[in-house]
């Protein structure tokens, strides 16, 4: 008898905690789910009745409207452009952050601690105090109404992601460098032979992480991208879902959800990396 | 929670040759990075907040009137400050606490605990982008899903502009923030893990309950991380732009101006760099002040001193 009754406790504790789990990841959801809704609903739909979650019909129409976008320019050349903003800055930032880990974790040299302590301190300088001044310089240099000022940066080591790939280096033996110089090895190819190959987690988080802050970011493209045909993604859906001009509602839901896909099919395929990327640095919010 | 790895490679490096060509050499892209968009643009901008500056014509030294003009004449600059103070005041806590409550049930041994953790965190994931806030004015507006909603249940009779009246605009971007708690869930989830389980197995045996032990050996030993997690969401959340661009754009009356949206009106649309650059500087003040405190407390959290020689 004593045995069924912790038993049945165990199981109403279960069923509570898994309820209400559910319960409030309902609400928590609801506007994503939402969001894929509205996409598929038809223009009248979108206003009466707009909680719902279940379209009446499904319209695929949606997408194809949002697709041609504005001004004679696909969404396809939006999307492309982010890609190419993201993809190669993300590119850039993993290989230059590795390299600066590798000089502050492995390598003795004067100044070292000076300028990892700077770095640091550098992690709690918001990006926003130095747009003006950026502006002025990327506006000297001719660089406004580029890619430039938004995938050059990523080709300077961000700290955060020094910092997350300095964490990962120190776990590595160090008789694995002290092999390697034994066997000859310089800086340069212990780096590219025995540490590179072994920070692969890593990296994959510095770049999902890196990935993403550019794909979202919306205040550089505002900043230094002017014309239409050089919108990346986000710039192009705050104007094509501008409220005195939409007059196609559902295709700007649509293209508001297929801007997110990209940043899901990879949360999808690397989620554990990028939980224990947050755990292990404690860093971004 | 920062660590790096105690002791023994540590040590190692000591024994290591100096190395300065290399060293430098593998830290020069940062370096440069440093160099070239940040300390420069910080001098530059210095010098800007003196000035009267509009990109077009040369600046033109002002000495202290950008100063005296933002304290003294400039009724919108203490409504942007009172604003975002509001606003993080309001989103911070709110954060926290669907962080730590959650981090919480997450650190229980249940089936399907992985899962959850996943999706809870998709919010954070998304949440600064363009198509949440675009998707977030939609939910709120007159003819929005929760008005939609509202009506069906009886409690209004016709739509509620709850993103455009002075009441509540600031109050729908409040809740976007909140809804964002999974980066500080994920933290707390980590410290949680470090708490010995032997403490709670004496607490049990001291005949100590779950709330009990939550308030008496859970909330003490995850201070640091608390504090931690505090400091750093009040310095994000100071920095709000995108939400409030694209949400309200600081309306109705500037209920909604967020300090960032102010700095980057005055710069890029009203052309004041000079006045534009006085802001920023002012808002590096206060975060300067806000970093002050973490580093007073860095015996709480600190990552490098405990690790070893960096």
């Amino acid at each position: 008898m004593k045995l069924s009754k912790k038993r049945i406790r165990q199981w109403g504790g279960s069923l509570t905690y898994h309820t209400f789990i559910l319960l409030f990841g309902f609400f928590m959801f609801y506007p994503v789910m939402w969001l894929i809704a509205s996409s598929f609903k038809e223009h009248a739909e979108i206003f009466q009745n707009a909680h719902s979650l279940i379209p009446n019909t499904f319209r695929w129409q949606n997408y194809v409207q949002g697709w041609r976008g504005f001004g004679g320019i696909t969404f396809g050349t939006f999307l492309k452009n982010s890609m190419i903003i993201s993809g190669t800055s993300t590119l850039g930032q993993i290989f230059t952050a590795s390299m600066v880990a590798f000089g502050f974790a492995r390598i003795k040299f004067v100044g070292r601690k000076f300028w990892f302590r700077l770095m640091i301190l550098t992690l709690l300088l918001p990006g926003q105090v130095l747009h003006i001044p950026q502006y002025v310089l990327f506006n000297y240099l001719g660089w406004i109404d580029t890619f430039k000022p938004l995938i050059i940066p990523g080709f300077l080591a961000g700290a955060f992601h020094v910092f997350l790939i300095i964490q990962f280096i120190q776990g590595i033996p160090m008789e694995l460098d002290e092999a390697a110089r034994i066997d000859g090895c310089g800086p340069f190819a212990t780096y590219v032979r025995i540490i590179l190959p072994n920070i692969k987690p890593a990296l994959i988080t510095s770049g999902i992480f890196s990935f993403y802050w550019s794909w979202n970011n919306f205040m550089q493209g505002l900043l230094y991208i002017q014309t239409p045909r050089k919108y990346p993604a986000a710039l192009a859906l705050q104007l094509f879902s501008d409220p005195q001009s939409v007059t196609h509602w559902g295709a700007m839901f649509a293209m508001a959800t297929l801007s997110l896909v990209p940043v899901f099919i990879i949360f999808i395929t690397f989620q554990r990396h990028l939980v224990e990327g947050i755990s292990t640095t404690g860093l971004k919010g | 929670m920062p660590r790096l790895k105690k002791g023994k490679s540590i040590k190692r490096v000591r024994s290591l040759e100096y190395d300065n060509l290399a060293g430098y050499i593998f830290i020069s892209p940062w370096l440069i990075g440093f160099f070239a968009f940040m300390v420069i643009p910080m001098i530059v901008s210095l010098y800007l907040s003196y000035c009267r500056y509009n990109i077009l014509t040369p600046p033109q030294w002002v000495g202290l009137q950008n100063f005296k003009d933002i304290f003294y004449n400039d009724p919108r600059f203490w409504q942007a400050l009172k604003v975002t103070f509001t606003y993080v005041v309001g989103a911070v806590p709110l954060r926290l606490f669907f962080a730590l409550f959650l981090a919480v049930l997450f650190s229980q041994k249940r089936k399907m605990v992985g899962l959850y953790r996943t999706m809870y965190y998709i919010p954070s994931l998304i949440g600064g982008s363009v198509a949440v806030a675009v998707m977030w004015r939609q939910l709120f507006g007159v003819s929005g899903a929760l008005n939609s909603f509202l009506i069906k249940t009886g409690v209004l009779e016709t739509g509620f502009g709850w993103n455009v009246h002075p009441r509540t605009a600031l109050l729908s971007l409040i809740i976007l923030a909140a809804w964002q708690f999974g980066s500080p869930m994920l933290i707390f989830l980590a410290g949680l893990k470090q708490i010995p389980a032997s403490l709670y197995e004496s607490a049990a045996i001291d005949g100590a309950n779950r709330v009990q032990a939550f308030f008496r050996i859970t909330l003490p030993q995850l201070t640091p991380i608390i504090f931690f997690n505090l400091v750093m969401q009040t310095i994000n959340n100071f920095m709000v732009f995108t939400q409030a661009y694209i949400i309200t754009g600081g309306q109705p009356f500037d209920r909604t101006l967020v300090y960032v949206l102010y700095l980057f009106r005055t710069g890029f649309t009203y052309n004041k760099m000079g006045y534009a650059s006085a802001l920023a500087w002012i808002l590096l003040f206060i975060i300067g002040v806000l970093t002050a405190v973490i580093f007073r407390s860095s015996s709480y959290w600190v990552y490098y001193e405990s690790g070893g020689d960096l």
